[in-house]
């Protein structure tokens, strides 16, 4: 097998019958053909010879045309997919990123508004950067200030949570900016794909004014949640409803298939600021989880941050055997803060001896918020506020919703 | 010969399911449970995927004209992979080991690395809309000189509850899809072919077995006519019917054919809104419809009407059609004035319309969208019928003729499972599959070996029970007596109500092996502490609880060498008049009572050597 290409036709013994297929790939020493029946099979690369190199199959597409009385979207992707593209001839999948092929793969989002793309980033969600992040609240300032009436952003799920976050502190939004991705991969009919997407649009013409994740809220094709930004976390690794809000309830819900918003009261509402940017991040923070019997020395690999958030147990808890090297890392000019590994309740350092030492070694509380997004709250406040008093300050106040000030029962 | 003649042409495709102790793609139990056993619920909206050409499959648009919402059952025996909610576990090895047997079995090749693939179903019955499947091997040799085509392993789509109600148990179990070439040229043939496959299948041991494990697809066509396929055939002794049936209704349709043609019949493209007509009709249907449609057939009067197949006419194919679109059927004239319609209101119709009597006019009713979208489908019917056959897939009704399902899928949709790695199939792999014995070889082998009768030794062969049989005959039990309580007496104690499961377990709870205790009581008949007469009896205490130890001693102690002496000679004493009257001829009678009296604990030769003795003595006291 000589330099078969993608499409080339191609025969193949395999043992004593000869098959015809198209070549797609090699693959781990295999030669993956495409048999007319569109069955693919592995077969080794020196049974094979080229038949034929048919021509490359031209796909002319119709640009969708979009409702000018409709207001405008703006669809910000980073790399999660809502919409993607199968190629039967090869079986390769591809995401799809152009607004018309957006529009083409999910057609009821032309009923919602009219949609301009623009793709960031094509990278999986663990590859995420706090840069990039910046990145990011920057490009989706640009399209507040251009007029757009909501900001969709796609992300891979994985660390979209972090992202809303980011954004959350980055951004001062009188518009929505709806973080939406699927669980289940877009290629599949059932994919949570089109729900997600059509709901996410709907939010994003609607009356809110922060930073949402717009996701499943249940495994049934019924309702999606909306989220805040700062309270939402990934709860399951393959789930549809995967997005909980932890510790209050979402912003509100949205119907389907009628795309109904109920938004909860005390949302923040759409125009309720001036659109205004404030990103600058301190990269150098950390989060360490703390586990029985950790020795001392990990910590060393913290020295050096400007900040490091603790997801500890129970109340706020680490072992009696960290305090020193924690002290150590405080006095070296490093900001601490507390969480809890338990995600749902809030800290209190004053309960236990431990906890009391960690107070006076300068551990600062985290209340009630999220470890992932203390840790860009704190990345973010580092990179704003120089005055490291007013910084330490800044971690208890709540400033986007991350923190509550009371533990509402039933949440 | 007639099917010759008409260039008949059949091949088929055999789906079973595997008995394996996992799912394909999870490890769920491949148990069916009872839908009243369903522990929650859920809904999805399954929508059909774009292609590179921005084209969605024909078979799977059809199944689109409504969007559709399905509900599915769950179980505390399924998990999130059948929810379409956590990514599939690896390919189960024992199905893919069980598939490669049966390859081997049929001469086939296999592919040195199977590839998983999505094959796009959207009717519901997969909650992914689409159902995993990979091609394992190729080229395979039928009896008849024709060849298997493939075989492929696939998961089983989820069973259908009622509409749009499915439930979870089934989807995931192993299935086995065989597919034949067209190399079959009669309906017997079909049949036997059919029926070889079955054998084949079962002689592995290790597939399921009974009502809805094995399904027969058949795709067949004549000489002009078009390739159909017919879905879920399940019983076996019909198969043959399917294909005299569908060569039937091609034949008919072409005979339809050539009459519209010779007519110059034509099929009228817009519909004519007839609303106000049916106002007042006696028709309930046609009174509650907010839109009534009609479409006119030029030249078709009578045609639509006449029978192609036993229960059909070209009436029911254009209303199978007309239900893609939600509403409960058509009307035609051909059969009409009926169902509350007039006469008068044919007559108003025909004026109103412009259609004369040569002509013949379907009525659609439904909400404004389902009327139009049912004319469609109607005209679109129809046009077929001046073509001749459409190529179909269609669905078996209860006798052997089928109703139309969607159009045949276009270009297989296919595309890679990334979720699950390729397997690579060794030469070393491939060599050490055994290759299993055929249950017909089985069944001569017994008449040669162990001396069964013929019809008994197939019936053993073919039983589910062969290999316990083949287990009793090792440990040295008469293979008479163990195919007789195999098959006659397993038989006899399940119509019983008795549930003799328990009896076969090669396995304890602990999952320890041990000797089923079927073998248990027959190697007591061996080592003569059972007479083979009790068998039923001890086997029958088991199942109500009893050790099979303490069951044979039970049987054991009404079969004392004493007690049934004594026995015997008080059942002659007790009917002395009988025994003067008839000598040592009373013993036939007798030995009856005696034999009831031991409940047949005690081996006949013995019982009569007894009663005989008794018998002698009360005869010689006279």
């Amino acid at each position: 097998m000589n330099d078969l290409r993608s499409g080339d036709l191609v025969r193949c013994i395999v043992g004593g019958s000869e098959l015809k297929g198209t070549y797609i790939t090699s693959r781990d020493g295999m030669a993956v053909l495409k048999m007319e029946s569109g069955y693919n099979i592995g077969v080794f690369p020196g049974d094979c010879t080229l038949i034929e190199r048919p021509p490359p199959v031209k796909s002319e597409r119709e640009e969708v045309i979009q409702d000018p009385s409709l207001p405008v979207l703006s669809i910000v992707s980073t790399g999660g997919t809502i919409a993607s593209r199968i190629d039967y001839r090869t079986g390769a999948v591809t995401s799809q990123f152009d607004a018309s092929d957006i529009l083409r793969a999910i057609p009821g989002l032309s009923a919602i508004a009219r949609y301009r793309t623009r793709k960031l980033y094509t990278i999986l969600s663990e590859n995420m950067t706090p840069s990039i992040w910046q990145e990011l609240a920057r490009a989706v300032y640009d399209e507040i200030q251009g007029g757009a009436r909501g900001v969709i952003v796609t992300h891979g799920t994985d660390t979209m949570a972090y992202s809303a976050a980011a954004l959350s502190f980055m951004l001062d939004t009188p518009v929505p900016v709806v973080f939406v991705g699927s669980q289940r991969s877009a290629d599949r009919p059932s994919s949570d794909n089109v729900m997600n997407a059509l709901c996410s649009a709907s939010v994003a013409v609607g009356d809110l004014g922060e930073v949402a994740v717009v996701m499943h809220g249940t495994t049934s094709d019924d309702r999606c949640a909306i989220h805040r930004g700062t309270r939402v976390r990934k709860m399951h690794t393959s789930r549809r409803d995967a997005f909980q809000s932890i510790g209050v309830p979402p912003l509100g819900y949205v119907d389907y298939p009628s795309l109904k918003v109920t938004l909860s009261p005390g949302t923040r509402g759409r125009g309720a600021c001036e659109p205004a940017l404030h990103d600058r991040l301190e990269p150098a923070c950390g989060l360490l989880y703390f586990s029985p019997g950790m020795s001392p020395d990990i910590l060393n690999a913290y020295a050096g941050l400007r900040g490091v958030v603790i997801a500890g147990s129970g109340l706020g808890h680490v072992s009696t055997s960290l305090i020193p090297a924690i002290r150590e890392l405080i006095d070296e000019g490093t900001l601490v803060v507390m969480t809890s590994q338990c995600l749902h309740g809030r800290v209190c350092d004053r309960v236990y001896d431990t906890g009391r030492d960690l107070i006076r070694a300068g551990v600062v509380e985290g209340e009630d918020m999220l470890p992932e997004t203390a840790l860009v709250k704190l990345m973010w406040v580092l990179g704003n506020e120089p005055d490291s008093e007013r910084a330490r300050c800044m971690m208890q106040e709540n400033l986007k919703g991350e923190y509550t000030r009371r533990s509402l029962h039933g949440v | 010969m007639e099917y010759e003649r008409l260039g008949l042409v059949a091949g088929i495709e055999i789906h079973q399911q595997l008995n394996t102790g996992e799912k394909l793609f999870c490890r769920c139990p491949t148990e069916l449970r009872p839908f009243e056993a369903h522990n929650g619920e859920f809904f999805r909206y399954l929508r059909a995927t774009e292609s590179e050409l921005g084209e969605i499959d024909r078979a799977a648009r059809e199944e689109m004209k409504n969007l559709r919402k399905f509900r599915y059952y769950t179980y505390d025996s399924t998990c999130l992979v059948e929810n379409d909610e956590e990514p599939p576990a690896p390919l189960n090895p024992e199905a893919l080991a069980i598939c490669l047997q049966i390859a081997k079995m049929c001469g086939m090749t296999p592919i040195p690395q199977v590839h998983t693939m999505r094959k796009l179903v959207i009717d519901g019955s997969n909650t992914s809309g689409f159902q995993r499947t990979a091609l394992v091997a190729v080229n395979g040799t039928l009896p008849n000189g024709g060849a298997i085509e493939t075989i492929c392993l696939e998961e089983e789509a989820a069973q259908r509850v009622k509409d749009e109600v499915f439930s979870l148990d089934r989807l995931g179990i192993p299935l086995v899809e065989i597919t034949t070439s067209p190399c079959m040229h009669s309906p017997e043939e079909v049949q036997e072919i059919a029926e070889y496959l079955g054998m084949v299948l079962r002689s592995t041991g290790k597939v399921k077995r009974g009502l809805g494990t094995i399904r027969q697809d058949v795709n067949i066509s004549i000489r002009e006519g078009a390739r159909v396929e017919i879905k879920g055939v399940q019983d076996l002794d019909l198969i043959a019917e399917v294909v005299r049936r569908e060569v039937q209704r091609q034949e008919r349709l072409l005979s339809i054919r050539k009459r519209l043609k010779e007519r110059g019949a034509s099929v009228s493209r817009a519909p004519h809104d007839v609303t106000a007509l049916f106002s007042h009709s006696g028709s309930k249907i046609l009174r509650k419809a907010s839109r009534i449609m009609a479409v006119i057939l030029t030249g078709f009067a009578g045609l639509v009407g006449e029978e192609i197949q036993a229960g059909r006419r070209l009436g029911s194919e254009l209303s199978d059609y007309a239900k893609k679109c939600g509403v409960g059927g058509i009307f035609h004239t051909d059969e009409l004035p009926a169902y509350g319609i007039t006469a008068e209101e044919i007559t108003a119709l025909r004026a109103g319309v412009g259609a004369g009597e040569t002509d013949c006019i379907v009525i659609v009713a439904g909400d404004t969208r389902q009327a139009e979208c049912a004319c469609q489908q109607v005209i679109l019917r129809a046009e077929y019928a001046l073509k001749g056959v459409p190529e179909e897939t269609r669905k078996m009704l209860e006798g052997g003729s089928t109703s139309y399902m969607r159009p045949l899928p276009g270009a297989a949709r296919m595309y890679p499972e990334t979720d699950v790695l390729p397997v690579l199939v060794t030469s070393e792999f491939w060599e050490e599959i055994p290759r299993v014995e055929l249950l017909s070889a089985k069944a001569e082998r017994f008449c040669r070996e162990h001396g069964l009768d013929p019809a008994v030794a197939r019936q053993m062969a073919y039983s589910e029970h062969v290999l316990l049989f083949e287990k009793a005959v090792d440990l040295g039990i008469s293979p008479t007596l163990a195919a007789r309580t195999l098959i006659a007496t397993l038989k006899e104690l399940s119509r019983d109500g008795l549930d003799v499961r328990p009896l076969l377990d090669d396995r304890d709870r602990e999952g320890a092996p041990v000797v089923p205790e079927v073998l248990q009581v027959l190697l007591g008949v061996k080592d003569a502490r059972v007479g083979k007469e009790a068998v039923p009896d001890v086997l029958r205490r088991i199942i109500q609880g009893e050790s099979a130890e303490s069951a044979v001693q039970a049987v054991e102690s009404t079969a004392a060498g004493a007690d049934l002496e004594a026995l015997a000679r008080s059942i002659v004493r007790e009917r002395m008049p009988f025994v003067r009257e008839k000598g040592m001829e009373a013993l036939g009678p007798l030995m009856g009572v005696m034999m009831k009296e031991v409940r047949g604990a005690v081996d006949g030769r013995k019982v009569s050597q007894v009663l005989k003795a008794a018998l002698s003595e009360a005869l010689g006291e006279k």
